[in-house]
Parts: structure tokens; sequence; C-alpha cells
């Protein structure tokens, strides 16, 4: 659709032209805000834009689904976000949201029906793995990651609270890489330790912070990667490599990231 | 005179049944304590709770614990056969009624039943050096000390003990079926004959003494141990089954919604709201303080929980040495339903004591450490969903008493003023755009 790959549609703007995309980009607070995070809404981007599929974001117009707010007790403060979020969505008529962020999207998939919000609301990773299922991305081979050792970590919100946890390693499957799972993974997964709202506050007084718990699983690996498909994990998951010191060896890298750089994105 | 065993018997049943009712429907009150849960019948729930309670599907997580599990569990349900014999017997002054009824058969019965016996005795005394030498680490912990870790135990030795009653009971009846043959004759039982070198010798009438004392012990046993269960851990032996029909059938990520929020919502945005005429339902309270604010499912929950500790082991704040504890959590909102049940049966101030779940058994330290990753729910073989209750706390914490933690109440801030959970403007939030776009 468009030949250049930092185009960014916003749905204003189409919907002025009488347009309406296939799909929403649901980008989320930390993919917009967040420096490490924006990365990875970049990287999703030029994947869509390389694959050529309508899309758009509502840009300024988007603001947090209340997650966290709801997470840490605030259901009132949760539900003016979802009900004027709603609102907003409906007025572009929005059928098919995406989003990089698994609290976003479980949010919205999960929780806004029941406040009058239908969507058809689809994981970036699972995005992905249509993808490349459909031979879109990820089919070159022999690409830059062939035989790196990958370990995935598992998002909470994808796993076991949406039992996703096929379409990351799927994904990982496209890069030829090899995939070291830990020892704690899909519904043992451990935690980073940022959902409910943990990511806003500091931990209770414990013995260790769980981001360093399951960092050293991830070290243990021997992977030189650490993928993640959520910008709380990565975070966390990033904290905990700096305080192991090892930042030289292990990398934590989106999914989407992942596959766009094997694209030469 | 003969009939005074049967008069005995009878008696023993009626008191036994007497404590039972007595303390079901306390129980029963206890749960109602709670609120509707809306949760509705569908095939889905028959199908979770046979894979989940009758299966023991996620037992199977950990193999060697679900195999002695799974011993003990097949034991109880086929061994009940034969305390059907010994109602009829008791009742009707006989003597193993059914052996000359099935012929062989019986004494293949008597068998399984004993090789079922064996494996109850194998797997208890396992789970005993497990708790007690082994010291396996989710049975410690801070809320296991005293009455858990008795209770525990006590399961475990009542069990070993009337298992021990029915293979002296066998091994004596075959001693005294050799002395004298009017007896009801049963054919060899394998794993009682072990038992056999200690009693033979005696008299015809200590063995029978011996025999008929056994079998009393266990009838006995078995009915005390029934009421014994209604004040323990035990209870999810009954409750794991209608616990696991109620399981939450959603996505595990899904939050109830607050309806009574939805509409205040609606009201203050200038939507229309559905029963706009109809004044809004009394609100009693936002979320959780107490028993009673949480739903009926909740405290079943509670009263199903048998203290495994694989919810904690789990637990990603537990394990870090946070305070919270997913077992705490469930164990201490038993204890309050049970200490509300007491006072409102005694005409007592029930929950109007003073006390309340959260303050006086639940700190908000323990629930500020959760991270709704939600492993304790999926660790639980029998699907309890501690998350679901702190959840509700922080709800009370949050819109009752604004008492979240400081950092939560500046997030809050950013979300209704820069609508993100962090201090960013929100002229800010597509700036990604642009340092993509200057790119090109």
């Amino acid at each position: 659709m468009s030949d250049n790959l930092n185009n960014v549609p916003v749905m204003a703007d189409l919907a002025a032209k009488g347009e309406s995309p296939e799909i929403l980009f649901w980008v989320g607070c930390a993919g917009s805000f967040d420096d490490r995070y924006k990365k990875v809404t970049q990287a999703f981007v030029k994947i869509l834009n390389k694959v050529g599929i309508s899309f758009a974001v509502l840009g300024p117009e988007e603001t947090c689904t209340g997650d966290p707010a709801r997470r840490a007790g605030n259901e009132f403060l949760f539900q003016m976000q979802a009900v004027s979020n709603i609102q907003v969505l409906d007025t572009y008529n929005v059928k098919k949201i995406v989003t990089a962020c698994p609290h976003c999207f479980n949010t919205i998939k999960n929780e806004y029906p029941e406040l009058g919000g239908n969507y058809e609301v689809i994981h970036h990773s699972t995005y992905l793995q249509q993808l490349i299922n459909e031979g879109k991305v990820g089919l070159k081979g022999g690409g830059e990651f062939k035989g790196k050792k990958i370990t995935y970590h598992d998002s909470c919100y994808l796993g076991r609270a949406n039992n996703i946890y096929e379409a990351p390693r799927e994904v990982l499957a496209a890069l030829d890489a090899e995939l070291i799972e830990m020892k704690r993974c899909r519904t043992k997964g451990l935690c980073c330790g940022a959902g409910g709202a943990q990511m806003f506050k500091d931990a209770e007084p414990g013995n260790k912070e769980v981001n360093v718990e399951r960092t050293e699983e991830a070290i243990e690996t021997g992977a030189s990667i650490v993928a993640s498909a959520c910008p709380f994990c990565m975070t966390m998951m990033r904290d905990g490599v700096k305080s192991k010191n090892k930042e030289a060896s292990v990398e934590v890298m989106d999914l989407a990231e992942l596959i766009a750089k094997n694209e030469g994105l | 005179m003969q009939y005074i065993s049967q008069i005995v018997f009878l008696i023993v049943v009626a008191v036994a049944a007497y404590f039972l009712y007595q303390r079901i429907s306390r129980i029963r009150k206890n749960i109602f304590l709670g609120k509707a849960s809306g949760r509705t019948a569908s095939p889905e729930r028959w199908k979770t709770m046979l894979l989940v309670a009758l299966g023991q599907k996620k037992m199977f997580k950990r193999i060697v614990p679900a195999f002695l599990h799974m011993l003990i569990y097949v034991g109880f349900l086929v061994i009940n056969l034969e305390v059907l014999e010994f109602v009829i017997d008791g009742i009707a002054g006989t003597h193993r009624i059914f052996a000359p009824v099935l012929g062989d058969f019986y004494t293949v019965l008597i068998n399984v039943f004993e090789f079922l016996a064996v494996g109850v005795l194998f797997s208890c005394v396992v789970f005993l050096i497990r708790r007690n030498i082994l010291k396996v680490k989710r049975f410690q912990g801070n809320e296991m000390k005293k009455w858990p870790t008795l209770d525990a135990n006590l399961i475990l030795v009542i069990e070993i003990i009337l298992m021990f009653a029915i293979l002296t009971m066998n091994a004596t009846d075959m001693l005294i079926q050799g002395q004298d043959e009017h007896y009801t004759q049963t054919g060899t039982f394998f794993f009682s004959s072990f038992l056999v070198p200690l009693f033979e010798g005696m008299q015809l009438s200590t063995l029978i003494i011996i025999e008929r004392f056994a079998w009393w012990f266990h009838i006995l046993g078995i009915l005390g141990f029934a009421v014994y269960v209604t004040y323990s851990k035990h209870l999810h032996i009954a409750l794991a089954f209608p616990n696991t029909w109620y399981s939450n059938l959603n996505p595990k990520g899904k939050m109830e919604n607050m309806a009574e929020v939805t509409n205040e919502v609606k009201m203050m945005l200038g939507m229309p709201t559905e029963n706009a005429n109809e004044p809004s339902a009394e609100i009693a309270r936002f979320g959780a303080k107490d028993v009673n604010d949480l739903s009926w499912v909740n405290i079943m929950n509670a009263y199903s929980c048998t203290e495994c500790g694989r919810c904690t082991d789990n637990c990603p704040a537990n394990m870090t040495g946070k305070k919270l504890s997913p077992r705490k959590i469930m164990m201490d909102t038993r204890d309050r339903a049970e200490e509300v049940g007491a006072s409102l049966a005694k005409g007592g101030k029930g929950l109007e004591d003073g006390k309340s779940l959260l303050g006086d058994y639940i700190t908000k330290e323990e629930i500020n450490a959760c991270t709704s990753c939600n492993a304790c729910v999926e660790a639980c073989p029998v699907n309890i969903d501690p998350l679901a209750i702190i959840l509700q706390m922080r709800r009370y914490v949050a819109m009752e008493e604004s008492g979240s933690p400081a950092s939560w109440n500046s997030m809050f801030q950013n979300v209704e003023t820069n609508f993100a959970p962090w201090k960013f403007p929100p002229t800010d939030r597509f700036k990604w755009a642009e340092e993509m776009e200057s790119k090109s």
C-alpha cells in the first residue's frame, strides 16, 4: 500500500477522507512514551507497511485503556477510560484491533465488551504468526538469527490470562533460531514482576526482586536474546540483565523487532 | 439382648448424622454470607468438574504427589463400598452379609479393598515423611504453624489407623473362620494374611473380641472422621466437586465488571444508562473489606482449600520473600467466615464485631504485593481463585479508603490528567511517529 515504511496513517485523517482501514494498531502508553518500547512500535509499523496492510493508529486520540487503574483497584477511573475509549473507537467504526501490549490486549478484548465495546482484538504475536503463515514475512531462511540461541519469556497476560503460548514461539520458529525454553515456561511461566500495576510502584519488602529471579533463569539458558512480547516484561527483563551486568552478552528484544530485523527493515 | 449392638449402632449413626447435619448447615450459612455469584449452569461446568475434580487433571502437573494422592482417592471411593456392608451388617445384626451372596467374587472384592487399603497406607506414610522429615517447602510457610500442620498430620494418621483396623478385622476373621466353621467363610485375604501371625494362638473368644473391636473401631472411626473433616482442610474431598463446577470459565485475565460503577460513569459522561429512572440500588460497599463483600463462590473456594500450597509455591511475590501467600488469603477467608458464623450462631455481633477480613486477617502489604500473574490460579488443583479476592480488596482500599500506595495514587492522577500512567504530557504521545516520519 505504501512504499514508505515509516508512514503512520492516523485514523482521523483517513476518516476525513472517507477511508476506513482494515485494522487499528493500538499502540498503548508504553509503545507511545517509553523510549525503548517506541522502537517496538516503530518496528511493527514498518512490518505493517512492508506487508501492505491497510492500518491506522488513533495517534493523539488514544488514551490509557485503564488496565493499571483497574488492577490497582480504581474501578471508577478504569471505567471512565474504557467508556471514553469505546466512544472514540466506535466513532471510527473500528472492527479489528492489533496491539503490541498484552495488557491493552487483555483489557480491550476481555473487559471492554461488558462496557459496550466489541471488537476483534489480536495481539501482535498472533498477528505476526498469521503473517508468517500467509507467507508475507519471515520465509527468507538463513536470516540474521539463524541458529542463534533465543529464549522466550511468557507474558502472564498473554499466557495464563489468555492462553496464548504457541503464537510467539511460532514467530521465533520462523527465524530459524534455536529456541531454548526456561524451566518455568508456558503455564508455569514466571512473572516478570510488573503485572497488576506493580510497574507503577516499588515492590513490597522482600528478599529479592521478581525480575532478577526471572532474569537469572533466562541467563542460565545461555541464550543471547531474550524474546519478549510485552512492554512491561521488556522493561523488567532489561533491568534484570543490567543488574546482572550482562548487557554485553544478553539482549532483550520484542518479537516485532526480531521479525523486522530479520526482514532487513 | 441380641439387639443391643444394632441399637447402639443406630444411635451412633444418628448422633454422627446429627453433628454432620449441624456442621454442614453452618458451613452452608457461612458460605452464603457472600454475595450472589452470577455463575450459571453450562455443559462446560460439568466437563470442568469431571476433568479437574473427578479426573484430577491438574494434580498431574506433579507426578509423584499425583500418584500417591490417586491411591488415597481411589482407595477412599472404593473402600466406601465396603462401608455399605458395614452399615447393613450394623443395622441388620448380620456378619459379612454380602459374602454368601457374592461367593468367590466376595473374596476377590475384599482382596481388592485390601490392596487399596495398603495403597492408602503406603501413601499416607510417604505423605507423613514428606511433611515431617523431608519437610517439603510448600508445607512449611508462616501460615502453616500449629493447627494447619496438626490437622494435616492428624488426617494422615487417622487414615493409617483406619486402614489398619480393616486389615486387623480381616486377619482375625480368617483365624476365627479356621476355628469355627459355622462362621461365614470368605476365603483367603492376601494382605491381611501378613497380620495373621500377630494373632495366631489366641483363643477364639479373644479373636472375636479383637475382630468386633476392629469392626466397631473402623465404623466409629469413619463416622467420627466424617464429622472431623467438616472442621478440617480435608473438606476438599466433598467441596472439590462444587468448587470446580463453579470455576471461573472466563479468560483468567478478565476482571469482573462492577455494574454499579458503570451506571455512575455513564451518568457522569452524560450517556444513557440502563434503568436510569430507577433509584440506584443501595451499594453497600465498593470492593471487599469483609467476607460478606465477597461472592459466595470466593468463600466456597476458601472451604475447598486443602492447604497444599501449590499456589504459594508458584507465587512470584512469595518466592521473592514478600508477605503475600495466596494460600494464606484462602485460609484467612475461611477463618473469618468461621468466626462470623460462630458468632452469629451464638446470637453475637457477627460481622459487626469490630473486626474484618482486610485489616485483622489480611494486610494491605499482602494484597499490594500481587502481580496478578494468575500463577496461583493456574496451580490450584481444584480451581480456587485467590486473585479474585485480592483484587476485590484492592478495590475497597482504592475506592473506599483512598488508601492505595502513594505511587499508585500518582499513577491514578497521571491517567486522569495525562491519559497515561506515566507523567508524560499527552502532546508527546505521538512523538514516536514524528520521529519515524522525520527519517523518511
